[in-house]
């Protein structure tokens, strides 16, 4: 994985130092909350419910075992012991005091980390697919592209002050495994035929997103090649940053103004620009390239067996559920669970950290990846050591097999934690994993992802839920609305609203009624998300509300 | 009745005006009638609170301060789903009224 040059780490120090005396200044009186703000949000410091929360970045989601075991002692030194993964392959700590804030930068800065750019109108966090490097099917590698966007958008100057905050994905493969197209930029690497062989290039998708205008991004360009990808996502910025409206914070994302302008309109504009970059000469130079991608060479893979003794019923429904194809045969990649039945979506201890950065660097060559939807990767075991890697998670808890089921949900921390949200999404998430858990419906369903958002904002990808859960504030009370048919992958779609919305007891039992559906219509193989694009949305409604 | 709410400066921790300070558990809240702005603006400029605000909230049969909107119960109290992480309280009805 990356490691900092100097001038990286010089300017994460340097940055330490900035907030340290920003920080000094607020706690004196010398800066106003008003002045303090947009300070402490572009180092991740946000004023959440009960506390400072600190949202750390964690590049396209990787971190080696060094990494997670500082985020373990942050957890315990400054927190409550505990962290919360998200759905931008990021940890929030949620219960900071601000004059531990700066010590707790300078931390992370001795493991190259930091919180620059987690919040404010800023190029975010770019994520990407969490089987990069390893899966099976992919064609390219998208991380070495990651860093470099990841470099030329940290601390951008043309872009410290979007319009509003803006999300980057990039993907290697067909399958789509990070919502890539529910990005404000979507980035697929892809190889197309030439007449030199075969060349690499980018395929640019531009104005999805959720929110509450959720809105799948466009094609805008079919191949970009790969020593112009910076200028042209530079391209597409500049039009943004230029035209996105800033007079209303809602209409302010570059979605809306794809949307307003046409595709196509967005897309000449975007070429134009492009156009002009490209004899301005913003790309860096290959050498740059090269540098990066050196450090995303792959491990040393060595043969070993291929198969494994299923003779534990228990590890091998974790080996169906929870591990994933790898480029080499005698590895896989394993998931970890950050969804025990009944637990807390994402939620993760000191000591969990610490025994996931242990068998990275035991049996993962000190690699970890944090998925979007909560979890946390092991992305290249031997196949050999999976049964010790399991016998391990078990043990602390972390072993649970249900990726991409009905328990696996993605929940945003809700009003339990966020000043934003209109209701609750945890204890929703608890219930319903619990209640399928127990009922032992889990396997019978089968893959079914259920997401859920405590307010509009849509943390919780509920539009992409194959059932999706928005909770809403009803004259001062929860309630909650059902959308069904979302996804975030290659596939993807955004989930309908079924009808009037729930209490807390109704949702719950609205969700129970429309597995119930789908397992009465199931054809051979089919999804829960396959079934109700096939049957639409008639039999599920008369389900919930009557004929 | 008027209360009046925050985030301690330092700590972040949520905090309710006792009529002479801030303290973290919500019964200690007072009713501060018409006074709000002003207590607001002079407390918020001696740094002795974050970004405060003026709520609605009764007083129950048991005599405890029940803040209006759900919002504020649970900052009252803490996430219901980290009961362990609960800001303590004598209040025997426990969570009972936050949702």
């Amino acid at each position: 994985m990356y490691k900092y040059d100097q001038y990286d780490q010089a300017m994460v120090d340097a940055r330490v130092e900035e907030f340290r005396d920003q920080a000094r200044r607020r706690l004196e009186g010398k800066l106003t909350e008003d002045q303090f703000k947009p300070l402490r949000l572009m180092n991740g410091l946000y004023l959440q419910l009960h506390a400072y929360m600190l949202r750390v970045a964690i590049p396209y989601g990787t971190l080696n075992s060094r990494q997670m075991e500082a985020l373990a002692d942050i957890a315990e030194k400054y927190d409550r012991g505990y962290g919360h993964f998200t759905t931008r392959q990021n940890i929030q700590y949620n219960w900071i005091k601000l004059e531990d804030a700066a010590d707790i930068l300078a931390d992370l800065a001795t493991v190259e980390m930091h919180a620059i750019q987690t919040s404010g109108n800023c190029i975010r966090n770019i994520s990407a697919d969490h089987f990069a490097g390893a899966a099976a099917d992919e064609i390219i590698d998208p991380r070495p592209y990651a860093e470099l966007m990841r470099q030329w958008s940290s601390f951008h100057p043309e872009f410290t002050y979007l319009p509003r905050k803006f999300k980057i994905a990039v993907i290697g493969s067909e399958t789509d495994r990070a919502a890539m197209r529910l990005h404000d930029i979507g980035i697929r690497i892809v190889r197309r035929a030439s007449d030199s062989g075969a060349e690499v290039g980018a395929q640019f998708f531009a104005g999805g997103g959720m929110g509450r205008t959720p809105m799948i991004a466009p094609l805008i360009r079919d191949f970009v090649p790969l020593d112009q990808l910076i200028t042209y996502a530079e391209a597409c910025l500049r039009v943004y940053n230029r035209y996105g409206r800033r007079d209303n914070k809602y209409k302010a994302r570059i979605k809306i103004l794809v949307h307003e302008l046409g595709a196509a309109e967005y897309t000449r504009q975007v070429e134009e620009e492009f156009a002009h970059m490209l004899s301005v000469g913003v790309e860096p130079p290959h050498e740059e390239l090269a540098r990066i991608a050196e450090y995303f060479a792959p491990p040393a893979f060595v043969d070993g067996p291929k198969t494994l003794d299923r003779s534990d019923p228990d590890f091998a429904l974790w080996v169906d559920r929870n591990t994933h194809r790898h480029k080499h045969d005698a590895y896989v990649s394993a998931v970890i669970s950050l969804k025990p039945a009944g637990g807390i979506p994402g939620d993760a201890t000191a000591d969990q950290m610490r025994l996931m950065a242990r068998l990275a660097k035991q049996y993962s060559f000190d690699e970890l990846r944090v998925m979007h939807t909560q979890n946390v990767l092991l992305p290249h075991v031997r196949i050999a050591d999976l049964h010790a890697v399991w016998t391990a998670l078990e043990e602390a808890g972390l072993g649970s097999p249900n990726m991409d089921t009905i328990e696996d949900i993605i929940a945003c921390p809700g009003l339990d934690y966020c000043s934003l949200a209109n209701a609750r999404s945890i204890p929703l998430a608890q219930r319903i994993s619990e209640r399928f858990a127990q009922s032992g419906r889990t396997e019978i369903v089968g893959e079914l992802k259920l997401k859920i958002s405590g307010c509009i904002n849509a943390c919780g990808h509920h539009h992409a839920g194959h059932i999706g859960i928005l909770g809403v504030d009803k004259k001062g009370t929860e309630n909650y609305q059902l959308s069904l048919g979302g996804s975030e992958a290659e596939d993807v779609s955004l989930a309908k609203i079924t009808g009037p919305g729930f209490d807390e007891d109704g949702v719950i039992a609205a969700v129970e009624k429309v597995t119930d559906v789908y397992l009465a219509a199931r054809a051979d193989g089919e999804r829960f998300l396959d079934t109700y694009r096939r049957i639409g949305m008639e039999p599920f409604k008369e389900a919930l509300y009557g004929a | 009745m008027k209360i009046l709410t925050g985030n301690d400066l330092r700590s972040g921790a949520v905090t309710w005006w006792n009529g002479t300070g801030w303290s973290l558990f919500v019964d200690d809240a007072v009713d501060v009638g018409d006074d709000a702005e002003e207590i607001l603006a002079r407390e918020e400029a001696a740094r002795r609170v974050n970004v405060p605000y003026a709520i609605e909230a009764t007083i129950d049969a048991g005599g405890h301060v029940r803040p209006a909107h759900i919002k504020d119960r649970v900052r009252a109290l803490g996430p219901t789903v980290r009961r362990d992480l609960a800001v303590p309280t004598a209040d025997k009805t426990g969570w009972d009224w936050v949702i």
